[in-house]
């Protein structure tokens, strides 16, 4: 009997314990969306409290007026189209690469198999002067090109990779017997591999757009006129010195920007951690 | 005749594009292209602008490696941005690492809200790398903040800007880095899931108590997740960057400024393409003699063996 007492209370503990983690762990976005629906000028006053003494929605609506004339609507369209566009070349490039890395033997593969390894360890910051350099020369600087081409052409390692693991689990006996029955490679390619790809694929849809989405560096780097802006770097105008510092508008839209990544985050979950517990488990 | 040459030859070029090496060099192309194209050529180019004068506006002028000894003599930041950015690296992706596998650990008791909790802790490191998290992060440790204010509801009176404070600053950025433990956290409980529960009983029948399986057991098991977890977010710690440059500037005092973000103020704010080069040509070099060190000392401490 006690010793049945002794378990249900280290139970109860176990979970209040784990539960105040779990809570001081979101409690910074909790206040982020909290404060989005204080009135402005209260934003500060009551920092402490969580839950808004008046609700308002006057943030949302100051916020989504924007910048000079130019709504922020038009900020989030353009994330859009970014994350959109250099979201579908990372998937096509990738799974079509990582299926000649995993089924299509030829002389030179090995090598390149490592180069694209490598990539894995060149992130975005060490090469942003390099390529800076080389897309001022090609003349794509104050264009999307930077933030979309490359992507069309499988230089994220990591989705290379991700996709390489997944095709070497498929089973070669179909694609063999495709063979037989006179299937070419790409036909194996679009009608054996692709169907059974498609977690894979979307995992990497997913990590892509949530990646293309968040960077913050190439718009910085790349793109000069405002309207052009995607969310990432306006939202970086509400710290400018010199702005209107309205805060409740600035929580407000950092509330609606990480809203795309909180659905996916809600309603995708299981692709998120197939994909980090897929690629993060080979050393 | 003429047409069944040429239906002849259309057959041979078919049979030859479906030749699993040829479609094999055809399919890998895209990444061929890119590598050249987006990797390879820009280094090169960056490489010799390394040993020019270089703004962007005017044209290279070779300066030979005058460059390279202006890090070493004139520049003083750039001693002090490696320091930031080391401490910052060595103090915080450890820590990381240590917090995500004590989770796992925890989380590793099943219940029926084991998923929620996932979720919880997870979540931060999804949305971690967002613009909104840094202007947040910014505004929750100001004086104003409600850090300070949480601080004031539990009895501790504070007045501090913690991000104003050369002392504080880092400590900052380093919680921001750690509070994002959450995908090593997932990557740690999926290869704790993987270690057969026989070793654990073959332990108990050993009379191996808890922390004893634990550094006997569970540690070496987890040694080849551990290094590669190690490899990358030390690469990434190398590089802070978005978070950094969006909350703090470097401020207070240079005391936050990363490595990369003197490169990018080196190179976009003052226009010294040349000599930003040649800065991300040395923390190239600093990263693949790290990684190199890194692999060279793996066969002491990662296990390999089958479990």
């Amino acid at each position: 009997m006690s010793f049945k007492v002794q378990q249900m209370l280290r139970t109860v503990l176990y979970h209040l314990l784990v539960m105040l983690l779990g809570f001081v762990m979101i409690y910074p976005l909790l206040w982020m969306i909290m404060s989005s629906f204080k009135p402005t000028n209260t934003v500060f006053t009551t920092a402490g409290s969580l839950i808004p003494a008046t609700w308002t929605l006057d943030n949302y609506i100051n916020g989504l007026k924007g910048f000079g004339g130019i709504p922020f609507t038009t900020f989030f369209r353009n994330s859009f189209f970014i994350s959109v566009l250099a979201t579908a070349g990372t998937i096509v490039s990738s799974a079509i690469v990582a299926y000649a890395f995993s089924r299509l033997p030829y002389r030179g593969r090995g090598f390149l198999f490592a180069s694209m390894l490598v990539t894995m360890m060149l992130p975005a910051q060490v090469l942003m002067v390099p390529q800076y350099l080389w897309y001022n020369k090609l003349g794509w600087v104050n264009s999307y090109l930077p933030m979309i081409v490359p992507y069309c052409f499988a230089i994220q390692g990591f989705f290379v990779y991700l996709n390489v693991n997944f095709i070497n689990g498929i089973p070669k006996d179909l694609d063999e017997a495709a063979k037989i029955d006179g299937c070419s490679p790409y036909g194996i390619l679009f009608h054996i591999i692709t169907p059974l790809l498609t977690p894979a694929l979307i995992t990497s849809g997913i990590f892509s757009f949530i990646w293309r989405w968040d960077d913050f560096l190439s718009a910085l780097l790349y793109v000069r006129t405002s309207a052009m802006y995607p969310a990432s770097l306006a939202l970086k105008l509400f710290c400018d010195p010199g702005s209107s510092s309205d805060y409740g508008a600035m929580f407000a839209m950092s509330t609606l920007s990480i809203l795309p990544v909180l659905l996916i985050f809600i309603f995708l979950q299981k692709y998120l951690v197939d994909g980090i517990a897929s690629s993060g488990l080979k050393g | 005749m003429n047409s069944s040459v040429s239906h002849r030859q259309k057959r041979n070029l078919r049979e030859w594009l479906c030749r699993d090496s040829v479609a094999g060099v055809i399919c890998t192309m895209p990444f061929i292209i890119g590598l050249v194209f987006f990797l390879i050529v820009p280094m090169l180019l960056s490489g010799y602008y390394a040993f020019c004068d270089y703004n962007i506006l005017a044209p290279a002028k070779w300066a030979g490696l005058k460059n390279f000894a202006r890090m070493f003599t004139a520049d003083t930041k750039f001693f002090k941005s490696l320091e930031v950015t080391l401490f910052y690296a060595f103090v915080s992706v450890p820590l990381r690492l240590t917090f995500a596998l004590a989770v796992a650990m925890i989380l590793l008791r099943n219940s029926r809200l084991t998923g929620i909790y996932r979720a919880a802790y997870y979540l931060p490191s999804i949305i971690g790398g967002s613009v909104a998290v840094a202007i947040l992060w910014k505004r929750m440790f100001a004086i104003d903040g409600t850090f300070n204010a949480v601080l004031g509801m539990l009895g501790i009176e504070s007045r501090t800007a913690w991000l104003g404070n050369v002392s504080t600053a880092i400590w900052m950025l380093i919680l921001l880095s750690v509070w994002q433990f959450g995908s090593s956290m997932l990557i740690f409980l999926s290869s704790l899931k993987q270690i057969p529960q026989t070793l654990y009983e073959a332990a108990r029948v050993d009379g191996a108590i808890g922390i004893q399986q634990f550094f006997r057991i569970t540690l070496p098991l987890l040694t080849p997740t551990i290094f590669f977890n190690l490899v990358m977010q030390m690469i990434n710690g190398f590089l802070a960057f978005s978070q950094s440059y969006i909350i703090t500037q470097g401020k207070p005092m240079n005391s936050t400024l990363f490595y990369v973000v003197h490169m990018y103020q080196q190179g976009f704010e003052f226009f010294k393409a040349g000599y930003a080069s040649a800065l991300a040509w040395i923390m190239l070099l600093i990263i693949g003699a790290f990684t190199g060190f890194l692999f060279l000392t793996k066969r002491y401490w990662v296990y390999e063996g089958g479990a």
